[in-house]
Protein backbone atom coordinates (compact mmCIF):
# COMPACT_ATOMS: atom_id res chain seq x y z
CA UNK A 1 0.00 0.00 0.00
CA UNK A 2 1.29 3.44 -0.89
CA UNK A 3 1.61 5.83 1.99
CA UNK A 4 -0.44 8.39 0.10
CA UNK A 5 -3.34 5.96 -0.03
CA UNK A 6 -3.95 6.63 3.65
CA UNK A 7 -4.54 10.32 3.06
CA UNK A 8 -8.03 11.13 1.86
CA UNK A 9 -10.02 14.34 2.07
CA UNK A 10 -13.11 15.68 3.77
CA UNK A 11 -15.42 14.01 1.26
CA UNK A 12 -14.49 10.62 2.70
CA UNK A 13 -15.66 11.74 6.13
CA UNK A 14 -18.93 13.19 4.88
CA UNK A 15 -20.93 10.17 6.03
CA UNK A 16 -19.46 10.31 9.54
CA UNK A 17 -20.09 14.06 9.68
CA UNK A 18 -23.69 13.50 8.66
CA UNK A 19 -24.07 11.21 11.67
CA UNK A 20 -23.16 14.13 13.91
CA UNK A 21 -24.38 17.27 12.20
CA UNK A 22 -27.72 18.22 10.70
CA UNK A 23 -26.11 20.40 8.06
CA UNK A 24 -23.59 19.54 5.37
CA UNK A 25 -20.22 20.17 6.99
CA UNK A 26 -18.05 19.49 3.93
CA UNK A 27 -19.12 22.80 2.39
CA UNK A 28 -18.43 24.77 5.57
CA UNK A 29 -15.34 26.94 5.53
CA UNK A 30 -12.96 26.84 8.46
CA UNK A 31 -9.78 28.51 9.59
CA UNK A 32 -6.74 26.56 10.77
CA UNK A 33 -5.86 27.73 14.26
CA UNK A 34 -2.23 26.91 13.67
CA UNK A 35 -1.41 28.63 10.37
CA UNK A 36 -4.49 30.68 9.52
CA UNK A 37 -5.26 28.91 6.24
CA UNK A 38 -8.94 28.86 5.30
CA UNK A 39 -10.46 25.92 3.40
CA UNK A 40 -13.69 24.07 2.93
CA UNK A 41 -13.94 20.99 5.11
CA UNK A 42 -14.32 18.86 1.97
CA UNK A 43 -10.82 19.92 0.91
CA UNK A 44 -8.93 19.19 4.13
CA UNK A 45 -6.81 16.08 4.61
CA UNK A 46 -8.43 13.18 6.41
CA UNK A 47 -6.63 10.17 7.89
CA UNK A 48 -9.38 7.72 8.67
CA UNK A 49 -7.95 4.24 9.04
CA UNK A 50 -6.79 4.88 12.55
CA UNK A 51 -8.52 4.44 15.89
CA UNK A 52 -10.35 7.62 14.85
CA UNK A 53 -10.63 10.16 12.04
CA UNK A 54 -8.06 12.92 12.00
CA UNK A 55 -8.66 16.04 9.92
CA UNK A 56 -5.50 17.97 9.05
CA UNK A 57 -4.82 21.35 7.50
CA UNK A 58 -3.85 21.02 3.82
CA UNK A 59 -1.30 23.82 4.30
CA UNK A 60 0.51 23.03 7.53
CA UNK A 61 -0.69 19.47 8.30
CA UNK A 62 -1.57 20.27 11.90
CA UNK A 63 -4.64 18.66 13.42
CA UNK A 64 -7.87 20.59 12.83
CA UNK A 65 -10.32 18.12 14.26
CA UNK A 66 -10.50 14.56 15.55
CA UNK A 67 -13.49 12.27 15.83
CA UNK A 68 -13.69 8.91 17.56
CA UNK A 69 -16.85 6.86 17.32
CA UNK A 70 -17.85 3.71 19.12
CA UNK A 71 -21.32 2.55 18.20
CA UNK A 72 -23.47 5.49 19.13
CA UNK A 73 -20.87 7.25 21.30
CA UNK A 74 -18.77 9.94 19.67
CA UNK A 75 -15.91 12.11 20.86
CA UNK A 76 -15.05 15.25 18.96
CA UNK A 77 -12.17 17.65 19.41
CA UNK A 78 -12.14 20.67 17.12
CA UNK A 79 -9.56 22.83 18.89
CA UNK A 80 -7.52 23.10 15.72
CA UNK A 81 -10.29 25.08 14.00
CA UNK A 82 -10.55 28.77 14.85
CA UNK A 83 -14.00 29.11 13.36
CA UNK A 84 -16.39 27.46 10.94
CA UNK A 85 -18.61 29.39 8.55
CA UNK A 86 -21.74 27.42 7.74
CA UNK A 87 -24.45 28.53 5.32
CA UNK A 88 -27.70 26.87 6.20
CA UNK B 1 -31.62 -10.09 13.42
CA UNK B 2 -30.33 -7.26 11.27
CA UNK B 3 -29.71 -7.61 7.60
CA UNK B 4 -27.08 -10.09 6.45
CA UNK B 5 -25.43 -9.75 3.04
CA UNK B 6 -25.86 -13.05 1.24
CA UNK B 7 -22.55 -14.74 0.63
CA UNK B 8 -20.36 -12.09 2.23
CA UNK B 9 -17.55 -13.42 4.38
CA UNK B 10 -15.04 -10.60 4.47
CA UNK B 11 -11.33 -11.12 4.83
CA UNK B 12 -10.21 -14.26 6.58
CA UNK B 13 -10.91 -13.80 10.27
CA UNK B 14 -9.50 -16.41 12.50
CA UNK B 15 -10.15 -16.30 16.21
CA UNK B 16 -6.90 -18.11 16.77
CA UNK B 17 -5.69 -20.58 19.38
CA UNK B 18 -7.54 -20.08 22.64
CA UNK B 19 -5.75 -18.12 25.28
CA UNK B 20 -3.55 -16.25 22.81
CA UNK B 21 -6.11 -13.88 21.33
CA UNK B 22 -7.88 -11.40 23.63
CA UNK B 23 -11.67 -11.02 23.58
CA UNK B 24 -13.12 -9.30 20.52
CA UNK B 25 -9.97 -9.71 18.44
CA UNK B 26 -9.27 -11.70 15.27
CA UNK B 27 -6.03 -12.74 13.59
CA UNK B 28 -4.69 -11.21 10.39
CA UNK B 29 -2.06 -12.44 7.93
CA UNK B 30 -0.85 -9.03 6.85
CA UNK B 31 0.34 -6.13 8.97
CA UNK B 32 -2.26 -3.35 8.70
CA UNK B 33 -1.01 0.20 8.59
CA UNK B 34 -2.97 2.71 10.61
CA UNK B 35 -2.02 6.33 10.66
CA UNK B 36 -3.23 9.59 12.14
CA UNK B 37 -1.09 11.70 9.85
CA UNK B 38 1.65 11.91 7.26
CA UNK B 39 4.65 9.62 7.73
CA UNK B 40 7.51 11.63 9.23
CA UNK B 41 10.83 11.41 7.45
CA UNK B 42 13.46 12.42 9.97
CA UNK B 43 16.96 11.82 8.60
CA UNK B 44 19.02 9.61 10.90
CA UNK B 45 21.66 12.33 11.29
CA UNK B 46 18.99 14.48 12.92
CA UNK B 47 17.32 11.72 14.95
CA UNK B 48 17.79 11.45 18.67
CA UNK B 49 16.03 9.76 21.57
CA UNK B 50 15.67 11.58 24.88
CA UNK B 51 14.46 10.82 28.36
CA UNK B 52 13.31 13.97 30.03
CA UNK B 53 10.81 15.35 32.56
CA UNK B 54 10.83 14.56 36.30
CA UNK B 55 14.37 13.32 36.19
CA UNK B 56 17.63 14.53 37.75
CA UNK B 57 19.60 14.38 34.52
CA UNK B 58 17.94 14.12 31.07
CA UNK B 59 19.48 11.55 28.79
CA UNK B 60 20.02 11.69 25.07
CA UNK B 61 21.26 9.31 22.41
CA UNK B 62 22.01 10.00 18.77
CA UNK B 63 21.11 7.30 16.26
CA UNK B 64 24.64 5.90 16.26
CA UNK B 65 24.77 5.91 20.04
CA UNK B 66 21.38 4.26 20.19
CA UNK B 67 22.34 1.50 17.78
CA UNK B 68 25.44 0.85 19.88
CA UNK B 69 23.35 0.03 22.96
CA UNK B 70 22.75 -3.61 23.87
CA UNK B 71 19.71 -4.82 21.95
CA UNK B 72 17.40 -7.80 22.06
CA UNK B 73 15.31 -9.73 19.59
CA UNK B 74 11.90 -10.57 21.01
CA UNK B 75 8.87 -12.43 19.71
CA UNK B 76 5.56 -10.98 20.81
CA UNK B 77 1.84 -11.02 20.10
CA UNK B 78 0.35 -7.63 19.29
CA UNK B 79 -3.25 -6.47 19.56
CA UNK B 80 -4.74 -3.40 17.88
CA UNK B 81 -7.82 -1.72 19.32
CA UNK B 82 -9.37 -1.88 15.84
CA UNK B 83 -9.68 -5.62 16.54
CA UNK B 84 -6.85 -7.25 14.65
CA UNK B 85 -4.16 -9.27 16.39
CA UNK B 86 -0.93 -10.66 15.07
CA UNK B 87 0.89 -13.49 16.82
CA UNK B 88 4.61 -14.15 17.07
CA UNK B 89 5.84 -10.88 15.62
CA UNK B 90 9.61 -10.52 15.80
CA UNK B 91 11.17 -7.25 16.85
CA UNK B 92 14.68 -6.01 17.46
CA UNK B 93 15.39 -3.10 19.74
CA UNK B 94 16.61 -1.71 23.01
CA UNK B 95 14.82 -2.60 26.22
CA UNK B 96 13.48 0.34 28.16
CA UNK B 97 15.18 -1.20 31.19
CA UNK B 98 18.49 -0.48 29.47
CA UNK B 99 17.48 3.10 28.68
CA UNK B 100 16.15 3.76 32.18
CA UNK B 101 19.06 2.03 33.93
CA UNK B 102 20.76 5.03 35.47
CA UNK B 103 17.69 7.19 35.62
CA UNK B 104 16.85 8.62 39.00
CA UNK B 105 13.25 9.60 39.26
CA UNK B 106 10.24 9.35 41.53
CA UNK B 107 7.97 9.61 38.51
CA UNK B 108 5.19 7.06 38.16
CA UNK B 109 4.12 7.79 34.60
CA UNK B 110 5.60 8.39 31.19
CA UNK B 111 4.39 10.06 28.06
CA UNK B 112 6.00 8.90 24.83
CA UNK B 113 6.31 11.69 22.26
CA UNK B 114 6.94 11.33 18.56
CA UNK B 115 7.74 12.99 15.27
CA UNK B 116 4.45 14.25 13.88
CA UNK B 117 3.15 15.14 17.34
CA UNK B 118 1.65 11.84 18.48
CA UNK B 119 1.75 11.05 22.19
CA UNK B 120 0.64 8.21 24.41
CA UNK B 121 0.76 7.77 28.18
CA UNK B 122 1.69 4.76 30.31
CA UNK B 123 2.46 3.93 33.93
CA UNK B 124 6.23 3.68 34.37
CA UNK B 125 5.86 0.16 35.74
CA UNK B 126 4.29 -0.91 32.44
CA UNK B 127 7.42 -0.06 30.49
CA UNK B 128 9.93 -1.63 32.86
CA UNK B 129 10.89 -5.16 33.89
CA UNK B 130 11.07 -6.54 30.40
CA UNK B 131 7.75 -5.15 29.19
CA UNK B 132 8.81 -2.52 26.65
CA UNK B 133 11.37 -1.72 23.97
CA UNK B 134 12.32 0.96 21.52
CA UNK B 135 12.23 -1.18 18.39
CA UNK B 136 14.09 -0.43 15.17
CA UNK B 137 13.84 -3.82 13.52
CA UNK B 138 10.84 -5.90 12.50
CA UNK B 139 10.97 -9.40 11.05
CA UNK B 140 14.72 -9.19 10.59
CA UNK B 141 14.64 -5.93 8.60
CA UNK B 142 14.95 -2.27 9.55
CA UNK B 143 11.55 -0.99 10.64
CA UNK B 144 9.59 0.45 7.70
CA UNK B 145 8.63 4.12 7.98
CA UNK B 146 4.94 3.24 7.54
CA UNK B 147 5.22 0.98 10.58
CA UNK B 148 7.02 3.57 12.65
CA UNK B 149 10.62 3.49 11.43
CA UNK B 150 13.32 4.44 12.22
CA UNK B 151 12.10 3.46 15.71
CA UNK B 152 8.88 2.94 17.61
CA UNK B 153 7.88 2.17 21.14
CA UNK B 154 6.85 -1.46 21.62
CA UNK B 155 4.61 -2.33 24.57
CA UNK B 156 2.92 -5.55 23.48
CA UNK B 157 0.91 -6.24 26.64
CA UNK B 158 -1.26 -3.18 25.96
CA UNK B 159 -3.31 -2.24 22.89
CA UNK B 160 -1.02 -1.30 20.06
CA UNK B 161 -1.93 2.39 19.98
CA UNK B 162 0.37 2.58 22.99
CA UNK B 163 3.28 1.32 20.85
CA UNK B 164 3.90 4.78 19.50
CA UNK B 165 5.34 5.06 16.01
CA UNK B 166 8.21 7.44 15.22
CA UNK B 167 8.99 7.76 18.91
CA UNK B 168 11.59 10.35 19.87
CA UNK B 169 11.53 10.21 23.64
CA UNK B 170 9.87 9.68 26.96
CA UNK B 171 8.80 12.34 29.41
CA UNK B 172 8.62 11.17 33.02
CA UNK B 173 5.71 12.56 35.01
CA UNK B 174 4.35 12.39 38.52
CA UNK B 175 0.77 12.31 37.29
CA UNK B 176 -0.87 10.53 34.41
CA UNK B 177 -1.55 12.73 31.41
CA UNK B 178 -3.71 11.49 28.53
CA UNK B 179 -2.02 11.25 25.14
CA UNK B 180 -3.40 11.70 21.62
CA UNK B 181 -6.08 9.00 21.69
CA UNK B 182 -6.49 8.80 25.47
CA UNK B 183 -7.68 12.39 25.44
CA UNK B 184 -10.46 11.55 23.00
CA UNK B 185 -12.28 8.48 24.24
CA UNK B 186 -9.63 5.80 24.35
CA UNK B 187 -8.87 4.09 27.64
CA UNK B 188 -6.03 5.51 29.76
CA UNK B 189 -4.53 2.07 30.36
CA UNK B 190 -5.63 -0.18 27.48
CA UNK B 191 -5.39 -3.80 28.64
CA UNK B 192 -6.60 -6.00 25.75
CA UNK B 193 -7.38 -8.89 28.10
CA UNK B 194 -9.89 -6.75 29.96
CA UNK B 195 -11.03 -5.15 26.67
CA UNK B 196 -10.20 -1.67 27.90
CA UNK B 197 -10.76 0.12 24.61
CA UNK B 198 -12.74 3.24 25.55
CA UNK B 199 -13.44 5.46 28.54
CA UNK B 200 -15.58 3.65 31.02
CA UNK B 201 -14.61 0.16 29.84
CA UNK C 1 -20.97 27.09 -4.76
CA UNK C 2 -23.21 24.45 -3.23
CA UNK C 3 -25.06 25.66 -0.17
CA UNK C 4 -25.41 23.78 3.05
CA UNK C 5 -28.95 22.75 3.83
CA UNK C 6 -30.54 21.28 6.92
CA UNK C 7 -30.65 17.59 6.21
CA UNK C 8 -32.59 14.68 7.59
CA UNK C 9 -30.99 11.85 9.49
CA UNK C 10 -28.82 9.66 7.35
CA UNK C 11 -30.28 6.18 7.69
CA UNK C 12 -29.35 2.84 6.23
CA UNK C 13 -31.71 1.56 3.58
CA UNK C 14 -31.96 -1.59 1.52
CA UNK C 15 -31.78 -1.59 -2.24
CA UNK C 16 -32.32 -4.52 -4.56
CA UNK C 17 -29.89 -5.25 -7.35
CA UNK C 18 -31.86 -4.75 -10.55
CA UNK C 19 -29.10 -4.98 -13.12
CA UNK C 20 -25.39 -5.60 -13.39
CA UNK C 21 -23.29 -4.21 -16.22
CA UNK C 22 -19.73 -5.30 -17.03
CA UNK C 23 -17.92 -2.08 -17.86
CA UNK C 24 -14.39 -3.52 -18.12
CA UNK C 25 -12.84 -6.84 -16.98
CA UNK C 26 -12.40 -5.40 -13.48
CA UNK C 27 -15.24 -2.92 -13.28
CA UNK C 28 -18.94 -3.46 -12.85
CA UNK C 29 -21.90 -1.11 -12.56
CA UNK C 30 -24.64 -2.08 -10.13
CA UNK C 31 -28.11 -0.63 -10.65
CA UNK C 32 -30.36 -0.62 -7.64
CA UNK C 33 -34.05 -0.31 -6.98
CA UNK C 34 -34.45 1.55 -3.71
CA UNK C 35 -37.96 2.53 -2.64
CA UNK C 36 -36.71 5.01 -0.04
CA UNK C 37 -34.28 6.75 -2.34
CA UNK C 38 -34.98 10.49 -2.43
CA UNK C 39 -32.65 11.48 -5.25
CA UNK C 40 -29.19 12.99 -5.30
CA UNK C 41 -26.88 15.54 -6.91
CA UNK C 42 -24.14 14.61 -9.35
CA UNK C 43 -20.86 14.01 -7.51
CA UNK C 44 -22.35 12.64 -4.31
CA UNK C 45 -21.63 9.17 -3.03
CA UNK C 46 -23.24 6.42 -1.00
CA UNK C 47 -21.80 4.36 1.84
CA UNK C 48 -22.32 0.63 1.31
CA UNK C 49 -22.39 -1.73 4.29
CA UNK C 50 -21.88 -5.49 4.11
CA UNK C 51 -22.68 -7.71 7.08
CA UNK C 52 -21.46 -11.29 7.38
CA UNK C 53 -23.33 -14.08 9.18
CA UNK C 54 -21.12 -13.71 12.25
CA UNK C 55 -21.88 -10.03 12.51
CA UNK C 56 -18.66 -8.78 10.94
CA UNK C 57 -19.29 -5.49 9.15
CA UNK C 58 -17.37 -3.79 6.35
CA UNK C 59 -18.24 -0.38 4.99
CA UNK C 60 -17.01 1.48 1.90
CA UNK C 61 -17.98 4.62 -0.01
CA UNK C 62 -18.84 4.56 -3.72
CA UNK C 63 -19.52 7.51 -5.96
CA UNK C 64 -22.94 7.53 -7.55
CA UNK C 65 -22.53 6.81 -11.26
CA UNK C 66 -26.05 7.75 -12.29
CA UNK C 67 -27.42 11.21 -12.94
CA UNK C 68 -30.24 12.52 -10.74
CA UNK C 69 -32.46 12.26 -13.81
CA UNK C 70 -31.75 8.57 -14.42
CA UNK C 71 -34.44 6.15 -13.31
CA UNK C 72 -32.24 3.95 -11.14
CA UNK C 73 -29.47 4.58 -8.67
CA UNK C 74 -26.17 3.21 -9.99
CA UNK C 75 -22.74 2.70 -8.49
CA UNK C 76 -19.65 1.56 -10.38
CA UNK C 77 -17.18 -0.66 -8.55
CA UNK C 78 -13.61 -1.51 -9.49
CA UNK C 79 -12.51 -4.89 -8.16
CA UNK C 80 -9.33 -4.40 -6.14
CA UNK C 81 -7.13 -7.49 -5.97
CA UNK C 82 -6.65 -7.34 -2.22
CA UNK C 83 -10.02 -5.78 -1.59
CA UNK C 84 -12.54 -7.01 0.91
CA UNK C 85 -15.72 -5.35 -0.31
CA UNK C 86 -15.08 -4.74 -4.02
CA UNK C 87 -14.64 -8.43 -4.94
CA UNK C 88 -17.99 -9.17 -3.29
CA UNK C 89 -19.75 -6.36 -5.14
CA UNK C 90 -18.08 -7.00 -8.47
CA UNK C 91 -18.21 -10.81 -8.47
CA UNK C 92 -20.56 -12.29 -5.89
CA UNK C 93 -23.58 -10.02 -6.09
CA UNK C 94 -26.42 -11.17 -8.38
CA UNK C 95 -29.66 -9.62 -9.57
CA UNK C 96 -32.19 -9.88 -6.76
CA UNK C 97 -29.65 -9.57 -3.96
CA UNK C 98 -30.20 -6.85 -1.39
CA UNK C 99 -27.58 -4.24 -0.64
CA UNK C 100 -27.51 -2.02 2.41
CA UNK C 101 -26.45 1.57 1.84
CA UNK C 102 -27.00 5.15 2.98
CA UNK C 103 -26.95 8.42 1.15
CA UNK C 104 -26.71 10.57 -0.77
CA UNK C 105 -23.65 11.98 0.96
CA UNK C 106 -21.49 14.96 0.19
CA UNK C 107 -21.90 18.60 -0.70
CA UNK C 108 -18.44 19.74 -1.59
CA UNK C 109 -17.70 17.61 -4.64
CA UNK C 110 -21.02 18.30 -6.33
CA UNK C 111 -21.99 19.95 -9.60
CA UNK C 112 -25.46 21.10 -10.51
CA UNK C 113 -26.17 22.27 -14.03
CA UNK C 114 -27.41 25.64 -12.79
CA UNK C 115 -23.91 26.38 -11.43
CA UNK C 116 -22.71 26.85 -14.97
CA UNK C 117 -19.20 26.43 -16.28
CA UNK C 118 -17.08 26.02 -18.22
CA UNK C 119 -16.56 22.67 -16.58
CA UNK C 120 -13.19 20.92 -16.54
CA UNK C 121 -13.40 17.34 -15.30
CA UNK C 122 -10.19 15.39 -14.67
CA UNK C 123 -10.44 11.77 -13.60
CA UNK C 124 -7.93 9.03 -12.92
CA UNK C 125 -9.03 5.40 -13.06
CA UNK C 126 -12.28 4.90 -11.15
CA UNK C 127 -12.18 8.63 -10.36
CA UNK C 128 -14.19 9.05 -13.56
CA UNK C 129 -17.33 7.71 -11.88
CA UNK C 130 -18.68 10.91 -10.25
CA UNK C 131 -17.57 12.88 -13.32
CA UNK C 132 -19.67 10.63 -15.53
CA UNK C 133 -22.65 11.36 -13.27
CA UNK C 134 -22.01 15.07 -13.84
CA UNK C 135 -21.85 14.63 -17.60
CA UNK C 136 -25.04 12.56 -17.63
CA UNK C 137 -26.75 15.24 -15.56
CA UNK C 138 -25.55 17.94 -17.93
CA UNK C 139 -26.83 15.99 -20.93
CA UNK C 140 -30.17 15.20 -19.26
CA UNK C 141 -30.81 18.85 -18.46
CA UNK C 142 -29.85 19.67 -22.06
CA UNK C 143 -27.52 22.53 -21.30
CA UNK C 144 -24.76 23.68 -23.59
CA UNK C 145 -22.41 24.51 -20.73
CA UNK C 146 -18.93 23.98 -22.18
CA UNK C 147 -17.39 20.90 -20.64
CA UNK C 148 -14.20 18.90 -21.07
CA UNK C 149 -13.34 15.55 -19.57
CA UNK C 150 -9.72 14.53 -19.30
CA UNK C 151 -9.65 10.86 -18.34
CA UNK C 152 -6.45 9.04 -17.39
CA UNK C 153 -6.42 5.26 -17.53
CA UNK C 154 -3.85 2.48 -17.82
CA UNK C 155 -5.06 1.27 -21.20
CA UNK C 156 -8.03 1.50 -23.52
CA UNK C 157 -9.42 -1.74 -22.09
CA UNK C 158 -9.48 -0.10 -18.66
CA UNK C 159 -11.45 2.93 -19.79
CA UNK C 160 -14.82 2.81 -18.05
CA UNK C 161 -17.89 3.97 -20.02
CA UNK C 162 -15.82 4.24 -23.17
CA UNK C 163 -18.65 3.94 -25.68
CA UNK C 164 -20.93 6.21 -23.70
CA UNK C 165 -18.30 8.92 -23.34
CA UNK C 166 -17.42 8.82 -27.03
CA UNK C 167 -21.10 9.01 -27.87
CA UNK C 168 -21.69 12.00 -25.60
CA UNK C 169 -18.63 13.67 -27.12
CA UNK C 170 -19.67 13.21 -30.73
CA UNK C 171 -23.29 14.21 -30.10
CA UNK C 172 -22.43 17.43 -28.32
CA UNK C 173 -20.36 20.22 -29.85
CA UNK C 174 -19.84 21.80 -26.44
CA UNK C 175 -18.40 18.66 -24.86
CA UNK C 176 -14.95 17.26 -25.48
CA UNK C 177 -13.51 14.05 -24.04
CA UNK C 178 -9.77 13.40 -24.05
CA UNK C 179 -7.97 10.31 -22.84
CA UNK C 180 -4.50 9.80 -21.43
CA UNK C 181 -3.50 6.14 -21.62
CA UNK C 182 -0.52 5.75 -19.36
CA UNK C 183 0.68 2.16 -19.84
CA UNK C 184 -0.56 0.81 -23.12
CA UNK C 185 -1.88 2.49 -26.24
CA UNK C 186 -3.53 0.91 -29.28
CA UNK C 187 -1.91 1.30 -32.67
CA UNK C 188 -2.50 4.65 -34.24
CA UNK C 189 -3.47 6.18 -30.91
CA UNK C 190 -3.82 9.92 -31.22
CA UNK C 191 -4.67 10.73 -27.60
CA UNK C 192 -2.19 11.31 -24.78
CA UNK C 193 0.25 8.51 -23.99
CA UNK C 194 1.59 9.61 -20.65
CA UNK C 195 0.49 10.61 -17.17
CA UNK C 196 -1.37 13.88 -16.94
CA UNK C 197 1.13 16.68 -16.43
CA UNK C 198 1.04 20.46 -16.52
CA UNK C 199 1.51 20.55 -20.27
CA UNK C 200 -1.50 18.31 -20.87
CA UNK C 201 -3.51 20.40 -18.45
CA UNK C 202 -2.50 23.58 -20.23
CA UNK C 203 -3.64 22.11 -23.54
CA UNK C 204 -6.92 20.83 -22.13
CA UNK C 205 -8.02 23.51 -19.70
CA UNK C 206 -10.09 26.46 -20.79
CA UNK C 207 -8.14 29.62 -21.60
CA UNK C 208 -7.80 32.04 -18.69
CA UNK C 209 -8.54 29.22 -16.26
CA UNK C 210 -12.24 29.91 -16.48
CA UNK C 211 -14.96 28.06 -14.65
CA UNK C 212 -14.76 25.17 -12.23
CA UNK C 213 -12.55 22.10 -12.20
CA UNK C 214 -13.38 18.78 -10.57
CA UNK C 215 -10.53 16.34 -10.02
CA UNK C 216 -11.09 12.79 -8.80
CA UNK C 217 -9.03 9.63 -8.45
CA UNK C 218 -6.21 8.20 -6.35
CA UNK C 219 -4.64 10.64 -3.92
CA UNK C 220 -1.40 11.01 -5.82
CA UNK C 221 -3.18 11.67 -9.11
CA UNK C 222 -5.47 14.25 -7.56
CA UNK C 223 -2.62 16.13 -5.93
CA UNK C 224 -0.51 16.20 -9.08
CA UNK C 225 -3.43 17.46 -11.14
CA UNK C 226 -4.66 19.97 -8.56
CA UNK C 227 -1.16 21.39 -8.21
CA UNK C 228 -0.88 21.48 -12.00
CA UNK C 229 -4.14 23.39 -12.38
CA UNK C 230 -3.06 25.94 -9.83
CA UNK C 231 0.22 26.11 -11.71
CA UNK C 232 -1.56 27.10 -14.93
CA UNK C 233 -3.61 29.78 -13.28
CA UNK C 234 -6.59 28.22 -11.51
CA UNK C 235 -7.34 29.69 -8.11
CA UNK C 236 -7.45 26.97 -5.45
CA UNK C 237 -11.15 27.74 -4.84
CA UNK C 238 -11.94 26.86 -8.45
CA UNK C 239 -10.53 23.37 -8.09
CA UNK C 240 -12.60 20.81 -6.22
CA UNK C 241 -11.02 17.50 -5.41
CA UNK C 242 -12.06 14.04 -4.28
CA UNK C 243 -9.39 11.54 -3.31
CA UNK C 244 -10.03 7.81 -3.47
CA UNK C 245 -7.96 5.59 -1.24
CA UNK C 246 -7.57 1.86 -1.69
CA UNK C 247 -10.80 1.48 0.25
CA UNK C 248 -12.65 4.11 -1.73
CA UNK C 249 -13.47 1.95 -4.67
Amino acid sequence: MEEQDLKLDGNSAAGLLRELFTFELTTARGRCENCGAVAEVGAVMVYANAPGSVFRCPQCESVLMRIVSNGGRYWLDARGISWLEIRA
Amino acid sequence: MSFVSRGFRGKRRDEGPSGRVPPGQYLVDDFPVLSAGPTPRTPLEEWDFVITGAIAEPKRWSWDEFKALPSETVTKDIHCVTKWSKLDTVWEGVSLDTLLEDVESAAEYVVAFCDGGYTTNLPLEDVTDGKAWIAYGFDGEPLDPEHGGPARLLVPHLYFWKSAKWVRGLRLLDEDEPGFWESLGYHMYGDPWREQRYWGD
Amino acid sequence: MARAAVLGRLTWQLGEVAELVDETPRVKTILLDAPDWAGHRAGQHVDVRLTAEDGYVAERSYSIASAPEDGRLAITVERLDDGEVSPYLAEELVVGDKLEFRGPIGGYFVWEAREGGPLLLVGGGSGVVPLRAMLRHRAAVGLDTPARLLYSSRSLADVIYHDELDMLDSADPHLEVRYALTREQPEGWSGYSRRVDEEILRETAYPNAEGIAFVCGPTRFVETVADGLVGIGYAPEQVRTERFGPTGG
